[in-house]
């Protein structure tokens, strides 16, 4: 099936300040306007949320200083590598516990399109990272690896967690690399 | 409960853009073609209507809050109760439920569930940003969201634990393709070939762009009603074709929103909650004890828990116990391909595991279609003979109840009247479902309609 060559659309047409229109509105000029093909126009939107990490702000400030902390459930022991502050099972209070950003890759991905806003950072590879300190998974980029050789055999792969020195208090501030 | 019939519907066609339209105008389009099936003037159907549920998924779409209210209002349904429904990709199927439930629950004779989205009024990759929003913004979005890529690491997993193949998935992708060439609604009607599939733009490893549905702009509508609601409906003159279509099962399921959070449970686990009436034979038990001795675990992202439990739910309501077989037809929440395979494990056609291989049996294929492929076993159950959201479109809150709509012709055996030719009825429906599924297996619907005998 061979695609026609195709140049990206994009937006940020001409200002357009008026659009053909009968001179005079006759009956059959009115009836015309049913026929009329619609007007579309740009609608810019912009907001600057103030996002709150809340209960979860100890696992950013965690990362920040190059620790990984987890969320655990006291009596059971169950660990999750997001941070929870109650547990789903027991629904009790969950404590913060130090883990090491060790582990293997348990699946991935090779985005080589994305949303809008990770565009221009594609190819770029999203892995499931179990951790052995914890009971679920977490999921980082996952770097040095050729994003055009993408493998199976990556899934099993032993890795490591990096921190950014630069924080930007995004869970992007860890980053895992093939140990 | 009282007994539901789901009588009349309408789909407007879906495409990439309807700037010639508003959404308002959209939902009266499905609107009055699903009044036209009945043969009854807005006047009239509006003397019998107790109410509606609206469907749409995103605000950000819409860029426009209360749009249920906007729809409710164009249609001339004002006062009468309403509410908009919304849960990610599955709000169609929620929609579709909550429909059922008003009128099951005596609180409505007559109900119309409409739905729509317009997902053209952004660029491609924005909309691609929207959709990610529905994953968690603290934790998962950050890192690149994007929905294509979630559902490739769910995929990644499956194949990893099975053996899974892009090519079997591919299948699917020719499948309901094809199947669309004959449903006029459809968006994509391809003849294609599993080749094209995998050499097609890949997206995110290893789904390539045929093996992801698209954004689409469209409407949806469904008229339900009680015994009551459909004697006074055929009182005033509307024609319902017999046989009538009921709704015989209900079925929902969750599942935590960061897929990493989902659980590895225990075979015990499994047993005790999710496994299908019909897989506990000793046979299928010692299959499942096999596969947790080799690491497997439940769900954890290769499986849509969601989907398992709508499934089972809604089975046991309609008294199913042997889907692939007392199921004549599934319109299937297929957003990718992998996903369609994921789903055929969790609604009990095949066992987990074996979807990579069920995809190319034939099983699911519609009779009379010619596909170019070599598959072994007759077709069973047909899945997406309208062609899915892959290639009918999915503009999400109208896909849910689109595969309503579908369901609803194919029990009544009207298929060549909506899509002027008999190519996707499937012969002797009976019984049918409809699978409607949110992001990465969040809320998952699965109801079943049936032929009323």
């Amino acid at each position: 099936m061979a695609q026609k060559p195709k140049m990206e659309e994009t937006f940020g047409g001409y200002v357009l300040h008026n659009v053909p229109f009968p001179t005079e509105l006759t009956e059959e000029a009115l009836a015309a306007l049913k026929e009329m093909g619609p007007i579309l126009i740009e609608q810019p939107y912009e907001i600057t949320y103030l996002h709150s990490y809340a209960q979860d702000s100890p696992f950013f400030a965690g990362l920040a200083n190059g620790r990984f902390l987890a969320s655990r459930d006291a009596e059971t022991g169950y660990t999750y590598a997001n941070p929870r502050a109650h547990d789903m099972y027991t629904g009790a209070d969950t404590e913060w516990v130090e883990i090491q950003p060790e582990g293997v890759v348990h699946a991935f991905t090779v985005c080589h399109f994305g949303s809008e806003e990770f565009l221009p950072e594609c190819p770029f590879v999203l892995a499931l990272i179990e951790l052995p300190g914890a009971d679920t998974l977490f999921l980082a980029r996952l770097i040095d690896v050729d994003p055009n050789a993408a493998n199976l055999d990556w899934i099993g792969m032993k890795v490591k967690g990096r921190f950014r020195r630069l924080s930007k208090f995004k869970p992007t501030d860890i980053y895992f690399y093939p140990a | 409960m009282r007994s539901v019939y789901a009588v009349s519907g309408g789909v407007s066609k879906f495409t990439k853009a309807r700037p010639d339209k508003t959404f308002q105008g959209l939902v009266k389009e499905a609107y009055d073609d699903a009044l036209a099936d009945l043969g009854l003037t807005h006047p009239q159907f509006l003397e019998l209507v107790d109410g509606s549920v609206a469907s749409y998924f995103s605000d950000h779409f819409a860029r426009q809050l209360m749009a249920g209210i906007m729809a409710q209002d164009y249609l001339g349904l004002c006062p009468k109760p309403g509410h908009r429904v919304e849960g990610g990709g599955a709000t169609g199927g929620i929609c579709f439920q909550e429909a059922w439930k008003a009128v099951a629950s005596g609180y409505m004779d007559v109900c119309l569930a409409y739905g729509f989205e317009t997902m053209s009024h952004v660029a491609t990759w924005k909309g691609n940003e929207f959709i990610a929003l529905a994953s968690d913004v603290s934790f998962d979005y950050p890192v690149g969201g994007f929905y294509s890529g979630y559902y490739a690491m769910m995929v990644t997993r499956h194949m990893k634990e099975f053996g899974t193949t892009p090519e079997q998935m591919a299948h699917v992708s020719v499948k309901n393709h094809m199947n669309a060439l004959y449903n006029p609604y459809a968006q994509k009607r391809q003849r294609l070939t599993i080749a094209d599939v995998r050499a097609a733009p890949m997206v995110a490893w290893p789904l390539t762009r045929l093996d992801i549905c698209v954004m689409s702009d469209g409407a949806a509508a469904v008229i339900f009603c009680s015994e009551e609601g459909l004697a006074k409906l055929e009182a005033s003159g509307a024609s319902i074709p017999r046989p009538l279509v009921k709704v015989t099962g209900i079925g929902r399921g969750t599942d935590a929103m960061r897929m990493a959070d989902r659980p590895h449970q225990s075979y015990e686990t499994f047993l005790q909650h999710n496994l299908l009436p019909h897989e506990d034979t000793a046979v299928t038990r010692a299959y499942y004890a096999n596969l947790w001795e080799h690491g497997f675990r439940y769900p954890g992202v290769h499986s849509f828990r969601a989907g398992r439990m709508a499934a089972r739910q809604a089975y046991t309501h309609a008294h199913i116990t042997d889907p692939l077989h007392q199921l004549d037809f599934i319109e299937l929440h297929d957003a990718y391909t992998s996903s369609e395979v994921q789903t055929y494990e969790d609604m009990g056609l095949c066992r987990y595991g074996e979807g990579g291989p069920f995809a190319t049996s034939g099983k699911t294929f519609m009779p009379g279609v010619e596909y170019g492929l070599d598959l072994a076993d007759e077709p069973i159950c047909a899945v997406n003979p309208s062609g899915g959201l892959i290639a009918c479109g999915h503009p999400v809150g109208a896909t849910g109840l689109m595969q309503g709509v579908f369901a609803i012709w194919q029990l009544q055996s009207t298929i060549a009247q909506h899509f002027d030719n008999d190519r996707l009825q499937v012969p002797d429906a009976r019984r049918g479902a409809i699978h409607s599924h949110a992001g990465t297996g969040t809320y998952v619907t699965v109801t079943i309609l049936e032929a009323e005998v």
